[in-house]
């Protein structure tokens, strides 16, 4: 009889939750408008090509140094250069449309040609100018523009072409031996947004928990001769497979339409994602536990998933946060399942780098779940 | 059947039922009456198994009533004050999921939705979503939910509330039938008129203690002797008419 009852309650949950419009495209939908953009604004894939920095290059000069100059940048992998005057770069630069604008002034070439063959004299001056808010592009123009501009004057003035004592390689590592590994911003934006999107579902169905209360459907369930053991089971499952849905779909979306690939270990992503999915599950029960009412465990438990999501780096990668940071966001579970989602899917690694981020969210479920069935209000008077 | 036997609950330190004792036989409705706070929830919540008496017992069929998986529980059936339907499903799939909680399942279960169903009148709509549904038709499915187990013991905690009076009559007409085939019905209430014509024995109970339990004609004879024949009036001699808020 127990397993009628605990079946009936995840079918009843499934059906529900699939009947309820705004609930599916909260789950399915959103995440994946949401990832894609922001796969989209933080560099797409790296099998496309490295992202370019864009630039606006005015050539007052006119002569064949600056020319030269030009092209050489123009042909630069780092660069995507649109050539213009100087008022239109600077006013690009000034509304923030472009992140450099280089101006090569009048007599430019001639003036760095003499300057070199006489290692003297005025030099003259290129100018560049940015946007605030991009001081990292500014400094890789600067160092690729100097590249091409002693190249083209060298070249002018009959200098021998100076060449560096050393070769650089560079090379983005991934785990060796996987096939489709390589960064892909679509990978950790799904990841994270699928995160996200699968504690929403959770929490509304802590949340419809509370309403059943509301609604004295709590009363029939509990008149009903099924174990508490049996209740709390088939509320988890029906989290888990509801959370586990919402990110396996925002997940095969981003296979098919990014390109994101499982480039480690498939059975390491799917212990990540139902670790996650569990964890998910008694956060959710935890809201029927210490919720109130549905309207007050809405704003609170919308707020806490949201500085899960954000301290966990499912916003934005955990590296670019401070280091202290980084530390401290090892307590967020969000953070143990956006790592394993990364390291399962782009960086390509194998079943052992999943092993740390599930036991960790097995423990958080475990722990939100304990909490719950300790201020679980079982009683109904 | 059922026998309340001096059952006890507080929640903290409001005593909401005091040593109440009361019976309720087959084939026969008892009226649960009391002003609002008197302790009606709370004592068909402890019978229904939703609460566990500090004290005293429930008894079901001579056997007390203890933990959550208790068999007993099969023989009583809860009707809550509440609409306790999911508006989303259909009546059917409503029904599927309140007779899997009590282990059925196949045949069984469709037999018994069918028979709940054409009990209130509501065959004919098994398939519409509850949220189509007018607010009696509701309420004569929240009854069917807790018939639908074949229990011997309904507890029907105000079933008619907010219903037009032809959904009234169809309850009324359903509870009748009830009886008729031997099941015991407990009904808390605030409509005298509805315990006037259904009740076989009322028992009033204020401040968490019954303070009467006897037929209609008992109460007339023992509360108002000589006076005016009506439960109201019996009602508002035994728990006063000061304000229950």
């Amino acid at each position: 009889m127990a397993l009628t009852a605990f079946l009936a309650m995840v079918r009843k949950d499934l059906r529900l939750f699939l009947s309820d419009r705004r609930a599916v495209i909260v789950a399915f939908a959103v995440p994946i408008f949401i990832g894609a953009f922001i796969g989209a604004i933080t560099g797409g894939s790296t099998r496309e090509g490295r992202p370019k920095v864009n630039v606006a290059l005015a050539d007052q000069d006119g002569g064949a140094v600056s020319q030269a100059i030009v092209d050489g940048a123009r042909a630069d992998d780092n660069l995507n250069v649109t050539v213009t005057s100087e008022a239109d770069a600077r006013d690009r630069v000034e509304k923030g449309t472009i992140a450099v604008g280089v101006i090569i002034p009048r007599g430019f070439g001639d003036g760095s040609t003499r300057a070199l063959r006489e290692q003297g004299g005025t030099r003259p001056e290129l100018a560049i100018v940015y946007d605030p808010s991009r001081t990292i592009e500014v400094g890789l123009v600067q160092g690729v523009m100097t590249q091409h501009i002693m190249q083209a004057v060298a070249r002018a003035a009959g200098v021998p072409r100076q060449q560096l004592p050393f070769g650089v390689s560079t090379a983005a590592l991934t785990a060796k031996n996987a096939p489709y590994a390589g960064y892909n911003s679509y990978a950790h934006s799904f990841a994270g947004m699928g995160i996200q999107f699968l504690l929403f579902s959770a929490l509304n169905l802590g949340i419809e928990m509370l309403v059943e209360r509301e609604r004295g459907l709590w009363s029939r369930l509990r008149s009903a001769p099924i174990s508490r053991f049996t209740i709390v089971g088939g509320k988890i499952a029906s989290m888990t497979i509801i959370s586990l849905m919402t990110l396996l779909v925002s997940f095969g979306f981003a296979m098919i339409a990014f390109k994101v690939r499982i480039a480690g270990s498939l059975a390491g992503f799917l212990a990540v994602s139902i670790a996650c999915s569990m964890m998910a599950a008694g956060f959710g029960l935890l809201i029927a536990a210490l919720g109130n009412s549905p309207k007050t465990a809405r704003g609170v438990s919308t707020l806490a998933s949201l500085v899960m999501v954000m301290l966990g780096g499912a916003w934005v990668p955990t590296f670019v946060f401070p280091k202290w940071m980084q530390q401290v966001t090892l307590v967020v579970p969000v953070r143990w399942a956006v790592d394993g989602l990364d390291a399962t899917t782009w960086r390509g690694l194998g079943l052992s780098s999943a092993v740390m981020p599930t036991v960790i969210l097995l423990a958080f479920a475990a722990l939100f779940t304990a909490i719950s069935l300790a201020r679980f209000r079982w009683e109904e008077a | 059947m059922l026998e309340v036997r001096n059952v006890r609950k507080s929640f903290g330190s409001l005593v909401a039922v005091d040593d109440v004792s009361f019976a309720v036989e087959p084939g026969k409705l008892t009226g649960l009456l009391g002003p609002n706070g008197a302790g009606k929830t709370t004592t068909v919540s402890m019978i229904a198994g939703l609460a566990r008496p500090e004290k005293g017992s429930v008894l079901v069929s001579g056997k007390a009533l203890s933990g959550d998986t208790d068999p007993l529980k099969r023989k009583i059936g809860l009707v809550p004050q509440d609409l306790a339907l999911y508006d989303e499903l259909s009546a059917r799939d409503n029904l599927r999921y309140f007779g899997a909680l009590y282990g059925l399942s196949g045949q069984a279960l469709e037999r018994a939705m069918h028979a709940a169903l054409t009990l209130v009148g509501l065959a004919d709509r098994a398939g519409d979503r509850v949220k189509t549904f007018s607010g009696g038709m509701k309420r004569r499915l929240n009854l069917a939910a807790g018939l639908l187990h074949d229990p011997e013991i309904l507890l029907l905690d105000e079933p008619t509330v907010g219903v037009d009076p032809q959904s009234r009559n169809a309850i009324f007409d359903n509870l009748e039938e009830l009886k008729r085939r031997g099941k015991a019905l407990l009904y808390t209430t605030h409509y005298m008129e509805e315990v006037e014509r259904l009740a076989d024995r009322i028992v009033i109970i204020d401040h968490g203690k019954v303070v009467a339990d006897d037929t209609l004609a008992g109460l007339y004879a023992g509360v108002t002797p000589g006076g005016a024949k009506s439960l109201e009036s019996v009602f508002l001699t035994l728990t006063g008419r000061s304000l229950r808020d």
